[in-house]
């Protein structure tokens, strides 16, 4: 039921919003909610649908006819001229088929990544309506805290009521300005997909899968056929490959070094080098660009000299554009490869991301050899931060085999 | 993959960098501040212990002091780490 709730509430409003208008957004969210909470109350008695997704959709688009009906004065002489469109019932049933969907939804991105409202503003709406985030899980994203992002929501669907707009994709000449915003909310989608922090279930492919269809989707428009766009689903192309690889059967995580190369799929590391050259065409640099080339050396499991000092230049390049703390520590787990632990941890320590468990992790990693109990406090400190079970466990574990490790010298010793 | 290949053959994939050119502009837009699929710490980073050993055995043999083996149902897994030359 989550995951069906995951998939398909989101789907949902974006296809209510185009009927209804933006500024009945509400109204969307109340009939997609009442439509789960129906299935929620009548499943455990009469049994789970065949085809759950169908019934939702059938009530769904029931709950809207009664919407409409109930309100026909306002369907008949005020909508047309706040949204240009009118909620015929006809309507509705060409709205619910699969391909209009995923138009909505993309749609919708377009909409709410509007100018008018910040660049934060337009990601945080769009991954809460599109894509269903908690707010935990937008936090994570744009690392921020729960109670800003509620408040960034709020407002920014206020700004974007008093607008009064409908769903109709912005004019041609708006789609360029607009793209930025979408492009971070698939990219955000697929970072949440690929590992999530606050959810246990680290890896959802679900995720990934919906944010590449909809990368995938913008290049068939010649004004989002973009550098960007390509670069974009370049990277998530090289990132999925290895999905399946990452997971064992009972949802364990398998690290790179462990993985099963076997499982990592041909098809979509050639689809992200197609997209990779693609992108080259425009004779342009961006993040996703830098990130993608980074993401194509880990396509290559073998230490080739020129690996991890290829992937630490990169690194540096994407410094230049962006100063995100996840791209400072990465790039330091880059440098220890090529310049060694001692002068990796002397950059670390002056990052002083403290609140970071990831950066305690790597402190751990660097310290191992050298100094082994800033290894061993290291860990517990990530252990104290990290959030899901899945993390604290493979903490836990480490924690485990280093003390193991460290008994184990005793022994000889003595 | 022999597509791959057949571009790096053209000289055209710049070893060290993947393809960049002299010229290229930096895309300008607007920026937030945002996590990211980054697998060097997310994909990469763990903590299993690289033991050093002539052998499975001997490291099987390391293995078996081990305090995890204590509790219940718990084991420590040895695993042989391949080193491919190619």
């Amino acid at each position: 039921m989550p995951h069906l709730f995951r998939t398909e509430y989101s789907k949902m409003v974006a296809v209510l919003i185009r009927i209804f208008g933006f500024e009945h957004v509400e109204t969307a969210e109340d009939i997609s909610s009442e439509t789960f909470l129906e299935a929620m109350e009548t499943w455990p008695y009469k049994g789970v649908p065949q085809n759950p997704a169908a019934w939702l959709y059938a009530v769904a688009k029931n709950k809207a006819k009664n919407h409409i009906n109930r309100r026909k004065l306002f369907t008949e002489k005020v909508q047309p001229k706040v949204t240009g469109t009118v909620a015929h019932p006809e309507v509705l049933e060409r709205s619910f088929s699969a391909g209009n969907i995923q138009d909505s939804q993309l749609q919708m991105l377009f909409v709410v990544c509007n100018p008018a409202i910040a660049l934060d503003a337009q990601v945080c709406l769009a991954l809460r309506l599109l894509c269903g985030f908690g707010l935990q899980e937008i936090a994570d994203a744009l690392l921020s805290n729960k109670e800003a992002i509620h408040k960034k929501i709020h407002r920014a669907k206020a700004k974007l009521k008093a607008l009064n707009m409908g769903i109709q994709m912005p004019e041609l000449k708006e789609l360029p300005a607009r793209l930025n915003g979408v492009l971070q909310a698939i990219y955000l989608l697929f970072s949440e997909g690929y590992y999530s922090q606050s959810n246990d279930q680290v890896i959802r492919m679900d995720l990934c899968t919906e944010a590449i269809n909809l990368a995938y989707l913008l290049l068939k428009n010649t004004q989002t056929n973009t550098h960007a766009t390509n670069a974009l689903l370049s990277l998530m192309c090289f990132h999925a490959s290895r999905l399946d690889a990452r997971q064992t059967e009972d949802g364990e995580l398998i690290l790179y070094e462990d993985q099963d190369e076997a499982k990592w799929s041909t098809g979509l590391i050639e689809k992200g080098f197609y997209y990779l050259q693609q992108a080259a065409k425009w004779q342009l640099i961006s993040k996703y660009y830098l990130e993608a080339s980074i993401a194509y050396w880990h396509t290559v499991k073998i230490a080739l000299p020129e690996k991890w000092p290829s992937i630490l230049s990169l690194y540096d390049a994407l410094l230049l554009i962006d100063s995100a703390p996840a791209i400072r520590l990465n790039r330091i787990f880059a440098l220890s490869k090529v310049h060694g632990n001692q002068q990796a941890i002397l950059e670390l320590c002056k990052l002083n991301l403290k609140n970071n468990h990831f950066y305690w992790r790597l402190l751990a990693e660097l310290y191992q050899e050298t100094a082994p109990d800033q290894t061993m406090q290291s860990l517990q400190q990530a252990l104290k931060l990290c959030r899901t079970k899945m993390e604290k466990r493979t903490i836990e574990s480490a924690i485990l085999k280093f003390a193991n490790r460290a008994s184990i010298v005793d022994l000889y010793e003595q | 993959m022999d597509w791959v290949n057949g571009i790096v053959a053209q000289g055209k994939f710049v070893s060290g960098t993947g393809l960049l050119f002299d010229d290229a502009k930096v895309v300008d837009h607007q920026k937030i501040v945002t996590d990211g699929p980054f697998g060097e710490i997310k994909e990469t980073l763990g903590g299993f212990i690289i033991v050093k050993a002539e052998d499975t055995g001997e490291a099987a043999g390391f293995a078996k002091g081990s305090p995890i083996l204590q509790g219940e149902g718990n084991t420590v897994e040895v695993r042989e780490i391949l080193i491919n030359t190619m």
